[in-house]
């Protein structure tokens, strides 16, 4: 499932390619032009030249969607560990010492219930600056358990995603069982009758489309976002041809049918609390 | 013991061993002949229980890999006593690398669902060597609601490198359909028992991977990614690829201890591929036990049960309120290292 992402980038290239910003100017990924961070700052990471939706850490998605201090975490002491005493040119334990340090965060995903507008929701955002978003035993357990709480509490449920690395390779199999673990979480919520909006940003891939991220009872995209199951590189490498311009982004799923609407990222808390009152779950 | 050259490089000894018993069998026979038949044969045993005794996961992966290793095919014409296909996702098309279909195994009406990579070339690139596109996902689902509606158990066959990386499949939502495969087969009311025969290639084997008992053969591995995959990503070069095949801990003997797998379906002496029909008779007696097991528990717990076994799954640390870490899970030991 972590095939998308082909080949790991240096850190430089991460930072440019999530569009981090890194000093006073950063470099759109979207138009290349040179803009103003505070700038793009101010307009929740978006281009003021191109609307390019750049990078926003988990944190910083909790506090555009929800209404100011209202969010409260959830199992945040469900931490990692190394399952498999896995090791690449790293080891995994020290890859995540190295990733908690850099991110502030303790894993990929952080999970909790916060207001939209006045309604409860339970909500989970993933963070593509932790091991490219990827989901591991620890990004699987906190959104079943998140899922099962708004089961119990009978509150809409809304996960965004940015997880370029799909399944975690790092905790093998364990990670592949996160995806039927929370899918089959998801499963029982939708019996029990909860609203799920499912939020697609860039880049969602893998593993984490090929489950919660596509079982919306609606899915919201950013634009532009770069979703898919197979990575671009692996899909050129294997067919041996050139992909057609557009692949794999919010517009290309939209085109052909798999996603509700495509969101700009200023109006995504507007449109999830619309979609809750209209489905009667406020 | 149908080898044809080339064969696995670790499996040198074996196949000059196989190559002088053949010419030999092939000889009028006298008791000289006969003498060095038997000798050949205890040096036959000896040396593949050696070689097989210490296979290691890259080595392993080229055993699920084996040309000649049976497919789910094989297991239809040997195991069962009526296979009956259905085609069809009744959206698209009809995807060769999943095959569907009414069987019979001794008093078991069934409904089995597995990947297909093909024998011959023409075969393999009509199943997409095993890589099911969506209408593969979707034609599995059909046939299970199917199962469900009738009663019938479902079994699944898992061989795939991986779901189908193409323009075609993403344009028909590979993501989707392995996201509602996993959804439907978490709450369908019938027993299911999935088994790794070969290749349990990522998103694309857990697509039908969701059951009450799930089991593997002794030398299929079952990875969250490929090994030549991983090393693209991780060490930068396929050329890694034995290297992640021992960090990705995907053998029968990891996974088993990690609590994934049920089962481990031991293989004939020198791998499935040397004696289908021996692999098979052993794949059918599995079954009946575990049909046996699974057809007396109601539906509704099976439900319960299956929930259970996939929630458990993970290994994680809870930090405690008195500052105290417990270990959720069963990582993988030293020894197993």
């Amino acid at each position: 499932m972590a095939q998308q992402t082909d080949s790991i980038p240096d850190s430089e290239q991460i930072a440019k390619k999530r569009g981090v910003p890194e000093g006073l100017w950063i470099k759109c990924p979207g138009c290349s032009s040179s803009i103003y961070r505070k700038e793009a700052e101010r307009q929740s990471n978006i281009c003021p030249k191109c609307r390019f939706h750049l990078y926003v850490s988990a944190r910083d998605r909790l506090v555009q969607v929800l209404d100011e201090g209202t969010f409260e975490a959830w199992d945040a002491n469900i931490l990692p560990t190394d399952p498999l005493s896995f090791s690449d040119k790293k080891r995994y334990a020290e890859r995540l010492l190295g990733e908690q340090d850099r991110t502030g965060l303790t894993d990929a995903a952080i999970t909790g219930t916060g207001m939209i507008r006045a309604r409860r929701v339970a909500i989970g955002v993933t963070d593509s600056a932790f091991i490219m978003g990827s989901m591991g035993s620890v990004v699987g357990e906190r959104l079943a358990r998140l899922i099962e709480r708004a089961t119990e509490q009978t509150l809409p449920l809304i996960i965004i995603s940015a997880s370029g690395g799909g399944a975690r390779m790092h905790e093998g199999i364990l990670s592949l069982m996160q995806m039927a673990k929370v899918s089959a979480a998801l499963a029982r919520y939708h019996k029990s009758g909860g609203l799920y909006i499912s939020v697609l940003t860039n880049p969602t891939m893998g593993g984490v489309a090929a489950s919660f991220a596509s079982l919306g009872d609606l899915v919201f995209a950013e634009p532009k976002a770069l979703i898919g199951f197979a990575g671009p590189r692996t899909i050129k490498a294997t067919m041996k041809i050139e992909l057609p311009e557009g692949f794999q982004t919010s517009e290309f799923l939209l085109e052909h049918g798999y996603i509700d609407r495509i969101v700009d990222r200023s109006r995504l808390k507007t449109e999830i609390a619309q979609a809750i009152d209209y489905c009667g779950k406020y | 013991m149908n080898n044809t050259p080339p064969g696995l490089e670790f499996e040198v000894p074996i196949l000059d061993i196989e190559s002088k018993l053949k010419s030999l069998l092939a000889q009028p026979l006298n008791s000289t002949v006969e003498e060095s038949i038997r000798q050949l044969r205890r040096q036959w045993t000896e040396t593949t229980r050696d070689i097989y005794s210490k296979l290691n996961p890259w080595q392993t992966v080229q055993v699920a890999r084996h040309k000649d290793r049976p497919y789910t095919r094989d297991y239809l014409n040997l195991a069962f006593d009526e296979f009956i296909e259905l085609h069809g996702d009744k959206f698209f098309g009809d995807d060769r690398a999943m095959l569907t279909g009414f069987a019979k195994l001794d008093r078991h009406k069934v409904m089995v669902v597995g990947h297909q990579k093909g024998r011959t070339y023409k075969e393999r690139s009509a199943c997409h060597f095993g890589c099911a596109h969506p209408e593969g996902y979707r034609k599995a689902m059909s046939k299970m609601r199917l199962a469900e509606k009738y009663g019938l158990p479902i079994i699944c066959f898992i061989d795939t490198p991986g779901a189908f990386p193409g323009i075609g499949a993403e344009e028909r939502g590979q993501s989707q359909v392995i996201a509602e495969s996993m959804f439907l087969m978490s709450q369908l009311k019938t027993p299911i028992i999935c088994i790794v025969i070969g290749e349990g290639g990522s998103g694309g084997a857990l697509g039908i991977g969701v059951g009450d008992r799930i089991a593997m053969l002794q030398y299929a591995y079952y990875s969250v990614i490929s090994p030549e995959g991983c090393a693209g990503i991780l060490w930068k070069s396929h050329q890694f690829a034995p290297d992640a095949a021992q960090a990705l801990r995907f053998t029968s003997k990891h996974l088993s201890h990690l609590g994934i797998v049920d089962d481990v379906i031991e293989e004939p002496l020198g791998g499935a591929h040397r004696d289908h029909q021996q692999m098979a008779a052993r794949l059918k007696s599995y079954l009946l036990k575990t049909l046996g097991s699974l057809t007396n528990s109601s539906s509704e717990k099976l439900v319960e049960r299956r929930y259970d076994k996939f929630r458990s799954m993970g290994v994680y640390l809870e930090q405690m309120e008195d500052g105290n870490q417990n270990l959720v899970g069963t990582p993988i030991t030293a020894d197993m290292v």
